[in-house]
């Protein structure tokens, strides 16, 4: 399953429940929620720390027209909005976190 | 039913704050006509729409948490609220205007995987 | 594939019609379909064909009808939500149309992903 987070891990919770309910699969990062994947953000250790059971995505484009695309944290992958489309081809069922 | 999808609904979000609540409450009586799998669940704030007792006179807008018992006529008979949610707030089975299962969040989790549309609000 | 995509958004408030909008597009740019899309909560709002952006700044809502027009997606505004907020047939931009909640039920039974864009 493809989980779509698109607020910021340090305003709100959504990433920590979603990172406590969901069984594992595929997180994209959009919107407010890309700043989680950058070097130094206090959320960057709470993705470090569930790499093992889910796999985590940002979305490029978010990332750079908030200034930060040059500081993606190692083990997230980048991707573009077609990437993005992908994401929810390859998983059976895709859920956005509101 | 066997070619009927499986639709979840997940409420994250406290009614009356924003219109939210509401409005997916809507959805899920209109689901009902369509024979699908319906399940709704309550996770985080979204608890908190199916708190007895709330008293909408004061703040003027229209209580809707009784169309909640009315999901029982409509066939939308799985409610499921999040055990750790409820109890992080205070709350327990006995405070909800509805029956509804409580489910921890392994087995809420396990239950989002068997979905195959997740609609959330 | 054939898409469902919903906006709960309204234009320029919030970042989920655009966003909604650019995977709309990367989805057509890949061959898929987008069926339709939604729009519920304040999202109706991108409905509207009075909104009057500045002109450096994108037409969300011209945009949205641009795509519409190009590559065949339904967009369905819901009637509750739109009355709510005074969208009607009277102020409803080209390209969309006010239709019941039974519409996006629709869109997640025949749509093979169904995808939601929302605060």
């Amino acid at each position: 399953m493809l989980h779509i987070i698109n607020k910021s891990t340090l305003g709100s919770s959504t990433l920590d429940t979603c990172l406590n309910t969901a069984t594992g699969g595929d997180i994209l990062l959009i919107e407010d929620a890309v700043y989680a994947a950058t070097k130094g953000n206090a959320s960057a250790a709470v993705l470090q720390a569930a790499m093992g059971r889910f796999k985590f995505h940002v979305l490029m484009p978010d990332l750079e027209a908030r200034g930060l695309g040059d500081r993606l944290i190692e083990g997230v992958s980048p991707v573009d909005y077609g990437g993005f489309v992908d994401l929810t081809v390859n998983n059976k069922s895709c859920q956005s976190w509101l | 039913m066997s070619d009927a999808k499986k639709f979840m609904f997940v409420n994250r979000k406290a009614p009356y704050g924003t219109i939210y609540a509401l409005e997916s409450l809507e959805v899920v009586l209109i689901s009902a006509a369509f024979d699908q799998d319906v399940s709704l669940v309550f996770l985080d704030d979204g608890v908190y729409q199916l708190k007895k007792g709330q008293q909408t006179k004061g703040i003027e807008t229209k209580n809707f948490s009784p169309a909640y018992r009315a999901l029982e006529d409509y066939d939308v008979e799985k409610l499921y609220v999040e055990k750790e949610a409820m109890e992080a707030r205070g709350l327990t089975e006995e405070d909800f205007l509805v029956d509804v299962t409580v489910l921890s969040r392994a087995e809420m989790g396990a239950l989002m995987d068997e979905q195959d549309v997740v609609l959330s609000f | 594939m054939k898409f469902g995509i919903v906006v709960n958004e309204g234009p320029y408030q919030h970042q989920a019609s655009d966003s909604a909008y650019l995977f709309a597009k990367a989805a057509i740019a890949k061959g898929h379909e987008v069926w339709r899309v939604f729009f519920y909560h304040d999202g109706v709002n991108n409905a509207s064909k009075l909104v009057e952006p500045p002109q450096d700044d994108r037409h969300i809502v011209n945009r949205w009808t641009k795509l519409a027009e190009e590559h065949k997606v339904d967009l369905v505004v819901c009637v509750a939500a739109a009355l709510r907020r005074g969208i009607k047939e009277e102020n409803l931009a080209q390209g969309f149309r006010i239709s019941g909640l039974g519409q996006l039920v629709e869109a997640g039974i025949k749509c093979d992903r169904l995808v939601t864009f929302g605060d």
